[in-house]
């Protein structure tokens, strides 16, 4: 069974350094970083100290609050270093690599029912890939979702080719769809305009969605609001393909094995292509960082910055290099033509060139100022909600209000393009995290 | 990391600055790179469609005057004497709203909005070119104080404070601004020194008065071209309803702004013009009262500002029509005020956000229908 959904309203940002689908270069770091930081919700704590051996798959932390759920090493190694920030805050745990990799077995048996694949995905380390909506945040054991779902693709900017880095990993995702679907019904989405090359239309056991637009439409987030609206009350997981491959892996070898092709990608990348790694791999050894350059651990609309001493994070796996747009252009507004910046408005003449691809930087291009246009914000939000209402509401912290206006249904990520296009350049996931804190604060 | 304090004189330098170069900032959170778009490049597209309605009425200036005192110049004279009448009025629009905009941005400690750029081109079109500049002085100064600065600056506004000048100036100094004889300007003319002011009313007024003639399709001494075209007498940017639409192409164009509601409008007047004809209220076809007046330059530059207008693309609809109805219904049953645009779009800035609510209140219930049979 396959549903269509076609949706018209977003954009795609056309930004140069996309990767050409070819492996680069396959990274064996000497150290991997396991990140508490990459979990939403989770409250970090410690199993392991400095100079503790581990396997692929032995637990490294557990949430404090509900300590079935583990943070697992994805190498073998010792425990080299526990890194803290401020206040004694843990940010990191640094292993060393062995060279031979000796791997936690998990035993390669389909879970039968729910209880058992959630105990799996509770061992092997594989349940922070779980996120629970609304809120995005790790989900809770405890809860058994509406349904969880899965998107098979990405329209992010300069996001990494699905097809290409996990076509191969089909038997994986069918074991992980299989498992999954004994917890809740499953629904996978696939992309139109390749629906019959993909190797993901195969994906049975699953309510299989077809989805074409510009970006958001691959996210997960816009999907749902469209599939099955959350309400108040209500709870979905969704995972990435990544993780449902990491978790098909474990079913079908009892391994956890979270190595993934990684998209080297943005306009400052020395070479882009696709650098097969494991999640906390070190920055450098992916690719080399040209001084000044801002690295981005995922795409420019939602990704974190990393810095070049940074190390890939447990959910990412592009990394975009950007030029700081620190340089101040002469009269940058009163131009008729700015050929080399981008704008979605016609204001200026970009529509003029429709399959040209800019050499983007982080300038913000204006300065902050009050909403005074608000149209562009649906025209980039595929869903059926009123942004500026949503957004103005998570301003003034009105819970009713946010609760009416949507704000189960919205993770910051589905509302991205809205910072990129707003002329008075307000930081609109800052205002929609804060009001999905502010939720997560006031309704525990 | 405490935020490096700034100089008292901060929001004058950086306006200035950033007028001259784009601003170095980085983004620091959310999305890494931004759109080329900012508001100096949506407010200065305005200012661009507004330029044929302020050359054409420039060149109407003088034409009038040289057409009422019978001055035979040429087109050159007359632009350049509209030109030259109109540039004292565009300065101390500028000067005294820019003033109190810089101040008023400097005690908030913020960068200075660019909405004053399109106010500011605003207000000297839609008064009479002779009105006296302390009176224009000080109807800027309330607009921008009272209208938009104690709300909050640019973005916060409930009225468009262009419109809010031109009212205070209706009802503070009704002589100046209403009555045939403000229309056409004689004050800077020498040889018009000792000549007493001729009237010249309006054809919103000789409508008004009931001297339409239906055989000719003219308003007293004007045709139906010469109100489309512009060569009659009125606020400066308001004749031309060719210029006019010069300027609405270019903001529908751009997506500056909204369409909808100035299609709406126009049909709310035209609806309204036609019952009015019907029940007899008057003998002009329903489509004179969008080329008479102020009817379109407040439909395409007034009533769609982004900030004063309804939000929501249904109540943008709704509120256009109601913009547009209303200006109609003043004009034709109101007995002493044959304008009714002004007060009409003023109106429903008040109302926009109870339309939006009411919208909004539709689309949440809706949707909450939908969670219960889903």
């Amino acid at each position: 069974m396959s549903n269509n959904l076609d949706l018209k309203k977003g954009l795609n940002i056309p930004i140069k350094g996309a990767a050409a689908p070819e492996v680069i270069k396959t990274v064996s770091p000497d150290i991997i970083a396991v990140k508490p930081t990459d979990f939403k919700g989770l409250v970090p704590r410690l199993l392991v100290k400095e100079g503790d051996t581990v396997k692929a798959g032995s637990p490294v932390m557990a949430d404090k609050n509900r300590p079935e759920i583990l943070l697992t090493s994805p190498v073998s190694g010792s425990v080299q270093q526990i890194v803290r920030g401020e206040k004694r805050k843990l940010l990191a745990v640094i292993i060393k690599a062995d060279a031979e990799q000796s791997y936690v077995d998990f035993g390669a048996k389909a879970p039968g029912n729910a209880a058992e694949a959630k105990d799996l995905l509770l061992r092997s380390g594989l349940w922070g890939s779980l996120v629970q909506r609304p809120y995005g945040v790790t989900a809770n054991p405890d809860l058994m979702p509406k349904a969880i779902f899965v998107s098979s693709f990405s329209t992010a900017p300069l996001a990494a080719d699905t097809d290409f880095a996990l076509g191969n990993s089909l038997a994986d995702i069918q074991a992980g769809v299989d498992a999954l679907a004994k917890i809740a019904p499953v629904h996978f989405s696939i992309r139109k305009d390749v629906v019959s090359s993909t190797p993901f239309h195969k994906v049975e056991n699953a309510v299989i969605h077809v989805v074409s637009g510009p970006h958001p439409a691959g996210n997960v987030g816009v999907q749902i609001s469209h599939i099955a609206p959350i309400r108040k009350g209500e709870t979905v997981w969704t995972v990435s393909l990544l993780h449902l491959a990491a978790i098909g892996h474990v079913v079908n070898t009892g391994k956890l094995d979270l190595t993934r092709k990684v998209a080297v990608t943005g306009p400052a990348a020395p070479k882009t292509g696709y650098v097969t790694a494991l999640p906390g791999t070190p920055v450098q050894s992916l690719t080399a960082v040209p001084d000044g350059a801002r690295v981005i651990g995922g795409d420019v609309l939602t990704g974190e910055i990393l810095g070049a001493d940074g190390y890939l994070g447990f959910f990412e796996n592009q990394l975009t290099l950007l030029k700081e747009g620190t340089e101040r252009e002469w009269f940058g507004w009163a131009k008729p033509f700015r050929p080399k910046v981008h704008s979605s408005s016609w204001c200026y003449f970009s529509w003029l060139t429709p399959g040209k691809k800019y050499d983007m930087d982080t300038n913000l291009h204006g300065g902050p100022r009050a909403f005074v246009q608000t149209k562009c914000f649906e025209d980039v939000t595929p869903m059926d909600i009123f942004p500026i209402y949503l957004i103005k509401a998570c301003l003034a912290g009105n819970i009713e209000k946010m609760e009416q206006f949507g704000i189960y249904e919205v993770l910051p990520e589905d509302l991205a393009l809205c910072d990129y296009v707003d002329p008075s350049k307000n930081e609109i996931q800052a205002i929609i995290q804060k009001g999905i804190d502010l939720m997560i604060k006031e309704m525990a | 990391m405490a935020e490096e304090k700034k100089p008292w004189w901060y929001s004058t330098f950086d306006a200035f600055d950033t007028f001259l170069r784009v601003p170095g900032t980085v983004t620091a959170k959310g999305a890494h790179v931004r759109d080329g778009i900012d508001l100096k490049r949506v407010m200065i597209m305005v200012v661009i469609a507004l330029v044929p309605a302020a050359l054409f009425g420039m060149y109407n200036v003088g034409l009038q005057t040289s057409t009422l005192y019978g001055l035979d110049w040429n087109f050159w004279h007359m632009f350049w004497y509209g030109l030259l009448r109109m540039l004292p009025l565009f300065v101390v629009s500028y000067i005294v709203g820019l003033a109190i905009e810089f101040a008023s941005s400097q005690i908030r400690g913020e960068e200075v909005n660019e909405g004053y750029l399109v106010t500011g081109f605003l207000i000297p079109l839609i008064v009479p070119v002779d009105v006296p500049l302390w009176m224009l002085a000080l109807a800027v100064a309330f607009s921008v104080i009272f209208v938009k600065e104690v709300f909050g600056g640019t973005g916060m506004n409930i009225w468009n404070p262009a419109l809010v000048a031109r009212a205070f100036l209706f009802f503070s100094y009704p002589s100046s601004m209403s009555g045939s004889s403000v229309w056409v300007s004689k004050t800077w003319v020498p040889a018009l020194k000792d000549v007493d002011a001729i009237s010249a009313a309006t054809p919103l007024a000789i409508a008004h008065d009931g001297a339409f003639d239906a055989a000719t399709g003219a308003v007293g001494q004007y045709s139906f071209m010469d109100m489309f075209w512009g060569f009659i007498p009125g606020s400066t940017g308001e004749t031309s309803v060719v210029a006019i639409l010069l300027g609405a192409i270019l903001l529908v164009w751009t997506g500056v702004a909204s369409w909808k509601i100035m299609v709406s409008s126009i049909a709310g007047g035209l609806l309204v013009g036609w019952l009015g004809q019907l029940a007899g209220a008057t003998a002009l076809p329903c489509y004179y009262q969008i080329v008479m007046g102020g009817f379109l330059f407040g439909s395409v530059f007034m009533a769609t500002d982004p900030v004063t207008a309804a939000q929501t693309e249904t109540g943008k609809w709704i509120y256009g029509f109601l913009v547009g109805a209303l200006a109609v219904v003043v004009r034709l049953w109101n007995p002493g005020y044959m304008e009714g645009m002004m007060l009409a779009i003023l109106l429903m800035n008040t109302m926009a956000p109870l339309i939006d609510h009411c919208v909004v209140s539709v689309h949440t219930s809706r949707r909450a229908k939908k969670a219960i049979n889903a």
